[in-house]
């Protein structure tokens, strides 16, 4: 009976996994000639349960560029393993590492690479993030263009000590006879609908903290690998946050060949006059459902801000928006206390105090640790950014 | 009574293993029936049985130590029975967390102890209660032998209000009195455990803490931290690396300079234990706490197991490994089974005997998981309870400047 079962499980495992045969795994378990479990549970319950896990953004597309040549059908990991493949033929110092990455990733950002590329060039480190950073530190002001992997933003903290104290410093404190502008940390980053305390976190308010450093997060494939390419290229220590509930959902026209996105350069992405949205990342999305929202509810005709880079962030844009608007709003996952949109918030009314209609809104996550059971209620999703929409237009 | 006479008569005169080959349900209407009768016929046929028998465990490699574990193992018929019970129980509640996880009932990552089963039973029967013991994330079966019940933690598992974590916790973060979890960052619970073992040398109580990393974990800096530490000041700490091969997917070759977990200690004594065998971690286990509680500081072990299942849900568990590899370990050296052959082989059990406490523990994680899967979530102020410690209810700041949720503790 032991063997059956193993053999059943094994090749569930193997398969998508639909109810009714684990149903009948259920079924085959028994003893003494009676079926003592019961079938799987209720299936009423099941649409409730999917409903609730249902994304809270639709993601939109970018048309595809045509300045940069042909391109090709690709999601997020697609575009990120495009340019890691065009950093690894272009620059023969390039060597890219960190945890799994050698079968392709977690995240598969890297499939394919190792094969390419060699063994010297694509490597496995074992699980110790700030050896890996430090590391990487190390091979960058050895000359090598070093491209880390952290496996979960969540796990960066340990490593946070050689980011900041040895990587943002580095140039500062040797008077520009040594730098390590050829580091690049890559990390998944942001909720992803299920992944609770440790596998959602969005540290970049963390990192936005200290100069040297540069963080980038793109909003989707054509993004993403344009940025990453420039902070590869930036001689500057970067970190580029990359968004995991977009690894698969996010499906463009990316280029093939290599291109860049300048840094510290925000995108207009919708034009509007009444009232300016700022974001990065997945909320961009969520925030151009709530442009659409306001035009058609309460006419109020939004102008949608991606940042893309959070540090060193693009004051001119944001500040012409709202001199425009009069009105801003900044939206992300991360806890509303000391988040990034603080840093925003403070800026704007700095620049553009007089030119303010409404108080400044900030939709952030709750003051919490990420939640497991809680995610939909935690995280700012569309009807909580228009609801602060209302506000500030009867303000 | 004239009834219960003859029934006891006919009962002695046939074979008393007879009994035994009732079907299940009917043992239970006939107990209904004959309670007084059962209880003589069962103190006839239990006495058959062997109270105890000795079995020889394989020999632990050592390092820094004079003596190891015995080569022999003592096991009463007891002990035998709940060690099978329990690790039955875990491993059946692993395998419905599996169905629950496939159904999307159980969401998040869930990370299965199957396979693993001799080294929490073994640790726990070398240690006492009121030990102290913390993890890593593979924490459902500590969770079990430190006290929770299979209702708790099925309903931790759905993130529902019964939870032993109240819901918020899920799979990773399951604690109970004495054990501290149910860690989410590898290797962050190494010094956690240095200084839980700290505080029981200062309240000298003469506890001592068990550590538990993975094989993955033994390659972060902080343990080597907390070694130096520990031993400095000789605090009464059983590390032990959990080591089943393969860090995620990379196999310990792959990952480590020295596989020989059990010297990294460097200067803390070691010793590699067969971690299928539950005699041989229960006898290890005890020599360590002896050497703990003795007072000369920590110790660390290797035990040497492995997990069926992939590092979680999310991973198949054979694009590192082959399935033949599985399959053999399952054959050769699953935990439960070596046991049960013991026992059997010895008559201290019978396979009846074996198979109703299979049916019991299947009906308690069946009950379990229905309670799991109907028990409501827990309120939506939960969402801000717990963040500090609070005298007067505080405000958290929500999304909105306007919404505000009231935090308590």
């Amino acid at each position: 009976a032991l063997t059956a079962m193993a053999a059943t499980r094994l090749f569930l495992s193997a398969s998508p996994v639909k109810s009714s045969l684990t149903g009948l795994t259920g079924g085959t378990r028994s003893s003494l000639g009676l079926t003592l479990l019961k079938r799987s549970p209720d299936r009423t319950a099941e649409p409730k349960a999917q409903r609730r896990h249902a994304a809270h953004f639709t993601y939109h597309p970018d048309p595809a560029p045509a300045q940069y040549g042909p391109t090709q059908k690709m999601n997020l990991f697609q575009a990120v393993t495009s340019a890691l493949d065009n950093t690894l033929a272009g620059d023969p110092t390039a060597v890219i590492f960190g945890e799994d990455v050698a079968f392709g990733g977690v995240f598969r950002c890297t499939v394919g690479l190792r094969d390419k590329y060699g063994k010297d060039r694509v490597f496995n480190t074992p699980l110790c993030e700030q050896g890996i950073v430090g590391f990487g530190i190390g091979a960058a002001v050895a000359g090598a263009t070093a491209i880390a992997e952290i496996q979960f933003a969540d796990y960066i903290y340990p490593a946070f000590d050689q980011i900041v104290n040895e990587a943002a410093k580095y140039r500062y404190r040797s008077g520009n006879l040594f730098d390590c502008g050829k580091l690049t940390i890559r990390s998944p980053w942001g909720c992803v609908g299920h992944g609770s305390i440790y596998h959602s976190q969005s540290p970049e308010a963390f990192f936005a903290h200290c100069p040297g450093i540069k963080i980038v997060v793109p909003r989707g494939p054509v993004q993403a690998k344009g940025l990453l390419l420039s902070c590869i290229a930036d001689q500057n220590p970067c970190i580029f946050f990359e968004p995991k509930i977009l690894y698969r959902a996010a499906v463009e026209q990316v280029p093939t060949e290599a291109y860049q996105i300048p840094l510290s350069q925000a995108e207009v992405l919708q034009e509007g006059s009444d009232l300016t949205l700022v974001a990065w990342g997945t909320q961009v999305h969520v925030l151009r459902e709530v442009a659409a929202m306001a035009q058609e509810k309460l006419g109020v005709s939004c102008e949608l801000i991606d940042l893309q880079t959070i540090l060193p962030w693009d004051t001119e844009t944001v500040c012409k928006s709202v001199v425009k608007t009069g009105r801003l709003l900044v939206s992300h996952e991360a806890p509303v206390t000391g988040g990034f949109a603080a840093e925003i918030s403070s800026t704007v009314q700095e620049e553009c105090f007089l030119n303010l209609e409404a108080p400044i809104s900030r939709v952030c996550g709750y003051d919490t640790p990420f939640p497991h059971i809680f995610e939909p209620f935690y995280i700012p999703d569309k009807w909580k950014c228009f609801e602060a929409v209302k506000r500030m237009i009867n303000y | 009574m004239c009834v219960c006479v003859c029934v006891c008569v006919c009962l002695s005169v046939f074979p008393c293993d007879y009994f035994f080959f009732l079907p299940s349900s009917l043992i239970f209407s006939v107990e209904d029936f004959l309670n007084g009768a059962r209880v003589v016929v069962s103190a006839r046929t239990y006495a058959d049985f062997t109270p105890q028998a000795t079995f020889d465990i394989k020999k632990c490699d050592l390092h820094k130590l004079d003596e190891g574990p015995p080569l022999q193992a003592v096991l009463s018929r007891e002990e035998g029975l709940q060690y099978y019970r329990t690790m039955q129980t875990m491993r059946r509640m692993e395998l419905k967390a599996d169905q629950l996880y496939k159904q999307k009932i159980i969401r998040g990552f869930c990370h299965l102890y199957d396979g693993q089963e001799a080294c929490a039973v073994g640790i726990e029967a070398g240690i006492n209660l009121s030990d102290h013991l913390i993890t890593a994330y593979r924490a459902h079966g500590y969770t079990l032998t430190r006290g929770g019940t299979v209702r708790e933690i099925m309903a931790e598992l759905t993130g529902r209000r019964g939870g032993i974590a109240k819901g918020k916790g899920g799979s990773m973060h399951m604690y109970t009195k004495h054990f501290y979890g149910g860690n989410g960052i590898v290797g962050a619970q190494v010094p956690l455990g240095a200084g839980v073992a700290l505080a029981c040398k200062y309240l000298g109580k003469n506890e001592l803490c068990v550590c538990l990393y993975g094989d993955g974990a033994a390659n972060q800096g902080q343990i080597f931290e907390t070694y130096n530490m520990a031993s400095l000041w000789k605090l009464p700490c059983i590390f032990i690396c959990e080591n089943n091969k393969y860090g995620m997917g990379t196999s310990v070759e792959r990952a480590a300079a020295s596989t020989d977990y059990y010297k990294r200690g460097d200067f803390i004594p070691g010793l590699r234990v067969d971690g299928m065998d539950v005699l041989c971690v229960r006898e290890a286990t005890k020599l360590a706490a002896e050497h703990c509680r003795s007072g000369k500081g920590p110790i660390l072990m290797e035990l040497q197991t492995y997990r069926y299942h992939g590092h979680s849900m999310s991973d198949p568990g054979v694009s590192y490994r082959t399935r033949d590899e599985i399959q053999e370990v399952r054959s050769k050296s699953d935990p439960i089974s070596m046991l049960k052959d013991r026992m059997l082989s010895n008559n201290m059990a019978s396979v009846e005997e074996l198979k109703e406490i299979d049916v019991e523990v299947r009906k308690e994680i069946e009950d379990a998981a229905q309670f799991a899967t109907t028990d409501p979530e827990p309120p939506l102020d939960d969402l801000c309870n717990h963040i500090f410690y609070n005298d007067p209810p505080m405000e958290v700041r929500g999304t909105n400047p306007w919404t505000k949720l009231k935090s308590v503790s």
